[in-house]
């Protein structure tokens, strides 16, 4: 896939909101030292532009918000993870216990 | 051209507020400490009534209570002769976006639409984000979605990337923003710059659209059992749950019932920290929100929070993330209900419960959410891992929130921890001091203070005196 977004495309936009030293007094050290930043997605609205430019998007409710453009066609990369050995022990244990009787109890 | 700082939103606070929830909260204020609680909740919020017949035009609410027979067996084998109180569980998964935040998002959207707002929105990582999506794509109005997601990194918490994933899926625009409070910020400059409604978690009516999930619970209760439950475990964070379903429960005549919080243990994690973002594996039901809201409720986006959680609370139980995890892993395995972590708090502290109750005894847990990518007990701790968390099989107690995640070898292992509610009692007092910034209060005061802490006057004047 290229680097370069069409217009209407859906884009990922990134942007600072808040630099370091103009966040709330409150926050800890290590949240002190980064940005506040702001990632959105919505429709490219001009003709073209490529990963890194500044760009201005229109998000799905019709708002127009400028940014860096950061990703095309966005995904979502969140998953049912790995298999854990610890949970997959979990049924089959005690499904016996309740058949047969006492397991390994504290 | 609008001076749009950090320093001069926030000063600007009280009347964005103003605008965007429609309430005129000085009128029900008294003297300092003290307003008047039950009138606000009285004219700004809405009956049982009529809140029944708002959920019910966006098909909110009437979820199915469930009798864990399973795990009520298992509870029975480990449990003394004569003990093992039986569990209920309130399937709020059922509800259209997946969770009890739906009969929230209800009456705030149905509030909006009266108004006459174009548009919501609502500032929340959770569950609440994705029920005010849904319920203004029913009732055709715009919604945004103020998110904390990523870290410093740009490492998103997989259960918060997921709630994105459904509040965009539901045609609402979604706005991620790193770790920090100042998120507060941004939510009221939009609210400023769009008009929008602010869909807050602590209004009157947003409460009042959870009493419904106890009188519902009760008659429910009724029905199967012949009398109410006695004990309801809520999961705790902001304290709306617990608010609304022990008034709804209270308007229900549901008066011996006994009202648990339960949220899981995160102590040692900093909540506004960049670093501790994310190390933990739990985003709501813990005591990162838990405390600092029954402690200070007025800590709320609106002046006045309507979710007072130690006006009702009997008793507050923590549970570690590996009990949580492994209880999560027994209602699937042993029930068939896939459902997600942090809805289990309360059913794991209610597991441990019902061990120490006679077998003749009812706990209802009111509440499920949905489950799915992101939040499942095996992307939480796929992502734990990754974040150098030690995932292991042993002994629960040495759950360390942040370092190491421990599940259970037996469900004889299911312990709770008890908060000491004097303790917490007394740190509301000390929070008071701090925040009003004296040691003398009038007598109107201590009163309302004796409510929002439901204990005697006098219990009252003895902590102050016991802190000065």
């Amino acid at each position: 896939m290229s680097g370069k977004a069409i217009r209407g495309q859906w884009v990922k936009i990134h942007r600072i909101i808040l630099n370091p030293s103009q966040r709330a007094p409150s926050v800890p050290e290590d949240t002190k030292k980064c940005p506040l930043e702001m990632w959105l997605n919505g429709y490219l609205d001009q003709d073209e532009a490529m990963i890194g430019e500044e760009v201005i998007i229109k998000t799905v409710i019709g708002r127009s918000v400028n940014g860096t453009l950061t990703e095309i066609e966005p995904k979502y990369a969140h998953s049912f993870g790995k298999p854990i050995q610890e949970l997959l022990e979990i049924g089959p244990k005690v499904r016996d216990f309740i058949e047969q009787g006492d397991i390994d109890e504290r | 051209m609008r001076d749009n700082s950090y320093a001069s939103v926030m000063g600007r606070k009280n009347e964005i507020m103003k605008q965007a929830v429609g309430i005129d909260y000085s009128k029900y204020e008294i003297e300092g400490i003290s307003f008047d609680y039950e009138k606000m909740m009285a004219e700004v919020g809405y009956s049982l009534e009529e809140v029944t017949k708002i959920q019910d035009e966006t098909s909110v609410g009437n979820t199915p209570l469930v009798e864990l027979k399973q795990i009520n067996k298992l509870i029975q084998r480990i449990s003394p002769a004569g003990k093992g109180a039986r569990i209920f569980l309130k399937d709020e998964a059922a509800n259209p976006s997946g969770s009890f935040k739906d009969r929230r998002a209800a009456v705030s959207v149905y509030e909006a639409q009266r108004n006459g707002y174009k548009g919501v929105i609502a500032a929340t990582s959770g569950n609440y984000g994705a029920a005010v999506a849904s319920q203004a794509a029913k009732r055709g109005l715009k919604c945004i979605i103020v998110q904390e997601t990523f870290d410093s990194q740009g490492k998103g918490q997989p259960e918060i990337v997921e709630k994105a994933r459904a509040c965009e899926a539901y045609g609402a625009e979604v706005i991620q923003l790193s770790v920090g409070p100042e998120l507060f910020y941004y939510f009221l400059l939009l609210l400023e710059q769009t008009g929008f409604f602010n869909a807050s978690l602590y209004t009157p009516f947003g409460i009042a659209g959870v009493e419904t999930l106890g009188s519902e619970l009760n008659r429910q209760m009724i029905e199967k059992t012949g009398k109410s439950p006695d004990y309801v475990v809520v999961t705790h964070a902001g304290g709306g749950n617990l608010t609304g379903t022990a008034r709804g429960l209270k308007k229900a005549g549901a008066a011996q019932t006994q009202i648990i919080a339960a949220s899981v243990d995160l102590s040692g994690l900093h909540m506004a920290s960049d670093r501790d973002f994310n190390r933990k594996s739990f985003t709501t039901g813990h005591t990162g929100f838990g405390i600092p809201f029954a402690t200070f409720p007025d800590r709320s986006d609106v002046p006045r929070n309507a979710a007072r959680a130690l006006r009702y609370m009997n008793r507050y139980l923590l549970v570690t993330q590996g009990e949580t995890f492994y209880v999560t892993e027994l209602l699937a395995q042993l029930e068939g209900m896939q459902r997600g972590p942090a809805g289990n708090t309360s059913l794991c502290a209610a597991i441990s419960l019902a061990r120490e109750l006679d077998d003749d005894q009812t706990i209802v847990v009111q509440e499920t959410e949905y489950t799915g990518a992101g939040k499942c007990p095996s992307a939480q701790l796929s992502f734990a891992r990754e974040n150098g968390i030690i995932v292991r099989t042993g002994n629960p107690e040495d759950n360390c929130p942040g370092k190491e995640i421990v599940l259970p070898q037996s469900p004889r292992q299911i312990h709770y921890t008890e908060m000491d509610m004097k303790k917490i009692k007394t740190s509301y007092v000390k929070q008071a001091v701090k925040n009003y910034d004296k040691q003398d209060f009038s007598d109107t005061e201590r009163a309302f203070m004796a409510q929002d802490l439901n204990m005697t006057v006098q219990a009252v004047e003895e902590i102050l005196a016991s802190i000065n």
